[in-house]
């Protein structure tokens, strides 16, 4: 394969960590039932912060312990307000999400255009002299390796641990979870708060590795938290299909850069924006099996191409958790 | 496990929900608990299952004082109860739903826990696929996996509540003989049932309850009429059933095709009458929903007509069923019927269709009294539907259905009813035949059936049978169609 193209898809991997971060951090927290819609605004605070520590300390790791504390704490305050006050998870959500935003720019204005430090590469020895795999997998920074890791890692958890089966019962029907000993509540807070936790890490992955640095309202970071969010759902809240839909949407990303030169006719901005809405029809292509009138017009179809149709749909279809944002009681 | 509840005391609000109820249940036994729709029986099973708390009362087990504050506790202390609708995941696999919240290291052991469940259905004569998924269960089959888990984690007093709803008749006779193997063996066994001939054939003593209190126990011999009378205050009968005359179709079916992604029915044909009862038979996914979905528009059939008043709806949408003068009542009353949250007054709203834009609301509150009054609904116009008990749900949906209507489609219209109420709910189904209405329902309980239907149709395995005729059809002929016996293929 030629070179550049395989040194473009590991920028690819790269870019998207951050991305998979918080798609499975907000997975984490849908699992549990919990919507945490701050993770646009969320990923500006904590990357202006995690920036702006890393700076002044000259620290990388407080950087990102202190994005990290930040998402935590955002989705505490969801959590407190959902599951407690049991108010709106959208309402504070957007709230939320506006309001971190609006402060990342306000209180980073000190910050902007700074050059501070920032993740150094890591080859692995021995493994990156693998043909095309070394330079895709192992020619990359700590923070690509961890994405890699927590992919794994959660889909083990959510999947084949004991824990990880009671949060996908505390997301599906917490009746049936609370009668089985959990204590739903505790863990709603305790998965929403770690999955924020997960989403702030993906700020200062941005301000410290990705796109280093805090450019303000041009860092262009806006947007990439809505992204995430609807990557959860194409993934269907199963962390390696969120996987990659982040890689997905790096890849498009990738394209729109590539192919620019070669189509001078349409505008960059276009080819830059593009992979929003194309991740958005992703999303439609995912769902759309679930939609009444798809299967009234399949009923209509002759019966050979509906059985296909049907079974290509079902494959890509993913549901919910079935409690997605109700709240729990038990009386 | 002797169980012994000592003045056990519960209100919801103003609510007396369980009356200072004290009972004493020796180990061995089956205890069968009997009351009409809002008695308290479920509240009382939840107290002792930890779901909810008393107010104030003592539980004791083998004679030592408990204390239960969650349905977690409760297990530990051997306690394990079947809710109404079984408390699964229905989109996990059984192994994994046999291993969440059951005590262990962070990995399960699923192997374990596999050949655990084996050995435990061999003892019982169960037949279900650890790999499966919950959803693709029947009721019954969920219900046979609650009962494995819990004594799987050891239970040794078992409660059902209303555990023969939705199930077929010989996961029935397999229930009780489950139930019988367990009191034999020295466990306490809990049954609340509306059904009294069930109650009868299984249980070893009754407690009938009304109102919140206990008001009488029963030994065997039973005599049902005098367990009427004490759940009820009078004792009632069962109305004679009336055929209609002449046919003047209605509605009707022809090589109708309908499918999903597990079943496909082809090629059901019926006509039904002018004030006719069409009873829809068959195990619990055996296609009779998807039917009914039809009849309602609410699914698209694949092939085949169907044709309300001569007019061809194949393919239209409800609303254009509904303008046709077809109603869809559907089972899940909670999830599909009413609104969690609204007020009845506010259901009546939503249901009438007032005139002009602003809403009347001592209109809705006044009519909403007068339906509270005609139903019987144990509740107030401002009283949120999710507090009302099963039953006055039931009479809430049905005194929301429009006057109007000539097809009305039912799923298990007295599921969860106490006998009373059925037959109050059937002679206002009755009364509606009488002026023209046409009804189709589906039922899994096979005395009604055949007690109200003019004509059964059996579903099984992808097939329909011809209508039968319901007055000549017996219990045991029904029961055995349901099963497959007999079908042509
Ligand atoms: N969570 C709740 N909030 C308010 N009221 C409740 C609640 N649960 C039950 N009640 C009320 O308590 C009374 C007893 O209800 P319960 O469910 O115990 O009756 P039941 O005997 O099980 O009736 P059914 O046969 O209809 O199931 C009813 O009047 C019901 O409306
Ligand atoms: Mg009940």
């Amino acid at each position: 394969m030629d070179n550049n193209i395989l040194v473009g898809l590991a920028g690819v991997l790269a870019a998207a960590a951050p991305v998979v971060f918080a798609a499975i951090g907000e997975t984490f927290t849908e699992r549990a039932g919990i919507i945490n819609l701050s993770v646009n605004g969320t990923i500006l605070l904590s990357a202006m912060a995690g920036f702006a520590t890393s700076l002044v300390t000259n620290n990388l790791i407080l950087g990102f312990l202190v994005g990290a504390i930040i998402g935590a704490l955002v989705a505490l305050l969801v959590a407190f307000s959902s599951i407690t006050l049991k108010q709106s998870q959208v309402a504070v959500g957007f709230v939320l999400t506006l309001m971190t935003r609006d402060l990342a720019y306000f209180l980073g204005n000190s910050f902007m255009g700074q050059a501070g430090p920032r993740i150094p590469p890591l080859n692995i020895p021995l493994l990156q002299d693998i043909p095309i795999l070394g330079t895709l997998f192992f020619k990359q920074d700590i923070i690509v390796y961890t994405s890699f890791i927590l992919i794994v890692v959660s889909q083990w958890w959510i999947f084949s641990t004991r824990q990880g089966l009671l949060l996908q019962g505390i997301g599906e029907r917490p009746a049936a979870a609370f009668v089985r000993g959990a204590n739903v509540n505790k863990l709603r807070y305790l998965y929403t708060m770690l999955g924020g936790a997960l989403v702030g890490l993906a700020g200062p992955m941005f301000s410290l590795s990705v796109k280093a640095g805090w450019k303000g309202t041009i860092s262009g970071l806006d947007g990439i938290g809505w992204i995430a969010l609807a990557i959860t759902i194409f993934g269907g809240w199963n962390p390696v299909r969120v996987a990659l839909g982040a890689y997905l949407f790096a890849l498009l990303q990738w394209l729109g850069l590539v192919l620019q030169p070669s189509l001078p006719n349409i505008p960059s901005q276009v080819l830059q924006v593009a992979p929003f809405p194309l991740m958005i029809l992703t999303l439609l292509l995912v769902n759309i099996g679930n939609a009444e009138w798809v299967e009234r017009w399949l009923a209509g179809m002759p019966a050979p191409l509906r059985r296909v149709v049907a079974k290509v749909l079902r494959a890509m279809r993913t549901s919910p958790p079935a409690s997605l944002g109700v709240p729990f009681e038990n009386e | 496990m002797k169980v012994e509840l000592q003045q056990i005391d519960k209100h919801f609000g103003s609510v007396h929900a369980n009356d200072h109820i004290t009972m004493t249940i020796p180990a061995g036994t089956i205890q069968g608990i009997l009351g009409e729709n809002g008695a308290g029986k479920s509240t009382l099973m939840k107290i002792l299952s930890g779901f909810i708390q008393a107010d104030s009362g003592v539980i004791k087990l083998d004679g030592k004082k408990v204390v239960i504050h969650t349905p977690d506790q409760a297990i530990h202390h051997g306690i394990g109860m079947l809710h109404q609708d079984p408390l699964d995941f229905p989109p996990m696999r059984v192994v994994d739903n046999l291993v969440v919240g059951s005590p262990g290291g962070l990995v399960p052991n699923k192997k374990e826990a596999i050949a655990a469940l084996k050995k435990l259905q061999e003892r019982f004569g169960f037949q279900i696929d650890p790999d499966a998924y919950v959803e693709t269960l029947t009721v019954g089959e969920r219900q046979q996996l609650e009962i494995l888990r819990l004594l799987w984690l050891g239970a040794r007093v078992l409660i059902l509540d209303e555990p023969t709803t939705g199930i077929s008749a010989s996961q029935r006779l397999k229930l009780f003989d489950t139930l019988r193997k367990l009191a034999a063996d020295g466990m306490t066994v809990i049954f609340v049932s509306h059904k009294l001939e069930e109650v009868e054939v299984l249980c070893h003593r009754i407690a009938v309850f009304q109102r919140g209190r206990m008001v009488g126990e029963a030994k065997p011999p039973y005599v049902t009429t005098k367990l009427v009378e004490m759940m009820f205050g009078k004792a009632i009968t069962l109305d004679e059933r009336a055929p209609c005359a002449t046919c003047d179709p209605v509605l009707k079916v022809e090589h109708l095709e309908v499918e999903d992604t597990r079943l496909h029915i082809c090629d059901i044909n019926l006509e039904v009458c002018r004030g006719e009862v069409i009873g829809l038979a068959g195990m619990e996914g055996s296609g009779q929903r998807m039917f009914l979905r039809t009849l309602a528009g609410l699914t698209r059939p694949v092939g085949g007509k169907v044709i309300v008043h001569d007019k061809t709806l194949t393919g239209k949408t409800y609303a254009s069923f509904r303008k046709a003068g077809v109603t869809y009542v559907p089972a899940s009353r909670l999830e599909e019927g009413l609104i969690s949250g609204l007020s009845l007054t506010e259901h009546f709203i939503l249901a009438r269709e007032q005139k002009g834009f602003i809403i009347n609301r001592d209109a809705a509150v006044k009519e909403t009294e007068e339906n509270i009054d005609q139903f019987f609904i144990r509740g107030k116009p401002e009283t949120h539907v999710e507090a009302l008990s099963g039953g006055n749900q039931q009479r809430a949906l049905l005194a929301l259905q429009r006057q109007d209507v000539d097809v009305l489609l039912i799923e298990h219209p007295t599921r969860g009813l106490d006998i009373e109420s059925s037959i109050w709910i059937w002679s206002k189904l009755k009364a509606r035949c009488q002026l023209g209405a046409t009804i189709v329902f589906i039922s899994s309980d096979l005395e009604e059936l055949l007690h109200y239907s003019d004509r059964i149709l059996v579903f099984f395995g992808g097939k329909v049978s011809e209508p039968l005729d319901a007055g000549t059809t017996t219990v045991d002929q029904l029961g055995q169609l349901i099963g497959g016996l007999g079908m042509k293929s």
